[in-house]
């Protein structure tokens, strides 16, 4: 079951999510961009992962400290070398720990 | 020679895919939640994949469950999934930097599927980024999301509590994991990440901004000071050799 509404609403979302997504593609295609924004554009990512990680991380559950201690495990298992997905791994593992426990 | 170039988008493509998992472990808790939740509100089984086949965006779609159950009209969640959204701007703007030369149809295609996790991932690849990756990468964690959607929503359950809990962690681990080793290279790195984070926090904290133009304002904030104080020390560095 369909409703009309709510299927309009949707392709509505879907427009509107993808064209900011499509458009630096079209834009920017083939272009040289001043040398000033093309560090910015690369410094990007970094920024982008620091400001997905914080404060989002600390609010993944009402009790603080299973953002405290679960970023607390990612952080030393990447920093000891461990690859992304050892990391993903091991920081749930010692949240399930932790549950257990507290 | 078509055909070499056929192999070596596939192996590229695999290793998209292998890319892609890490995203689909996070992806999955949540995207289960999504169907329960939906169903709840009052979407059918249909709505719900259609919704994560066509907007795979997974906040904007959890707000717009909650906007629904509130009685909000349908132009007012289109209006806010647009603002949430715009943030993609900025990271396809970085991607096009990144990516191979190819027709302008494949990046178009594959454009569709980036989130925050699928651009950390390819943003952090070491040198250009094929269209055979992008493509692996953005449809592992494409099909997650619709694939956990449906199944949440017909299971009308998500995973037994605690696991659930323990795996909310999955995505900034994901982050985490994908940031630290270009920490230890760089300081530049830890200054853009921590400068950025600050801002947020302050924005956020303060409810300066809704939460979906602070990760954009934060991030452009902190990547445009780190540049420009980086040339200034350059600048200076130049003047003192002269």
């Amino acid at each position: 079951m369909l409703s009309k509404e709510i299927v309009m609403m949707i392709i509505g979302m879907g427009i509107v999510t993808f064209i900011p997504r499509m458009l630096p593609f079209i834009m920017f295609r083939g272009k040289e961009l001043p040398a000033f924004l093309q560090g910015v554009l690369k410094n990007v990512p970094y920024a982008t992962l620091g400001a997905l990680i914080f404060p989002a991380v600390f609010y993944i559950q009402e009790d603080i400290w299973y953002g405290v201690i679960g970023a607390g495990a990612a952080f030393i298992a990447a920093f000891l070398g461990a690859n992304v997905i050892v990391v993903v791994m091991g920081s749930i593992a010692v949240l399930s720990a932790y549950s257990l426990f507290f | 020679m078509e055909n070499v170039m056929t192999i070596d988008q596939g192996t590229r493509f695999k290793k998209g895919c292998q890319a892609g998992i890490s995203i689909a472990i996070g992806y999955v808790p949540i995207a289960l939640t999504f169907g329960l939740i939906a169903k709840t509100t009052g979407l059918s089984l249909g709505e719900t994949v259609m919704m994560s086949m066509i907007v795979f965006a997974g906040a904007s779609q959890y707000m717009s469950l909650s906007l629904l159950a509130l009685g909000t009209g349908a132009f007012e969640i289109v209006l806010t999934t647009f603002i949430v959204n715009i943030r993609h701007f900025l990271m396809s703007a970085s991607l096009n930097e990144k990516v191979e030369p190819d027709r302008t149809i494949n990046r178009v295609i594959y454009s569709f599927g980036i989130t925050d996790e699928t651009f950390s991932v390819a943003a952090i690849q070491p040198g250009k980024l094929t269209t055979g990756f992008m493509f692996g990468l953005n449809l592992t964690a494409y099909l997650s999301w619709v694939i956990g959607s449906g199944v949440g929503f017909a299971i009308g359950a998500g995973l037994p509590q605690t696991l659930q809990q323990s795996m909310s962690i999955a995505l900034y681990a994901m982050f985490i994991g994908l940031l630290v080793p270009s920490m230890k290279k760089s300081v530049k790195v830890v200054f853009l990440a921590a400068l950025a984070a600050c801002f947020n926090i302050i924005f956020t904290m303060t409810n300066f901004l809704s939460s979906g133009w602070a990760i954009v304002v934060a991030t452009l904030l902190s990547a445009v000071l780190v540049e420009w104080v980086e040339g200034i020390k350059k600048k200076g560095q130049v003047s003192n050799v002269e």
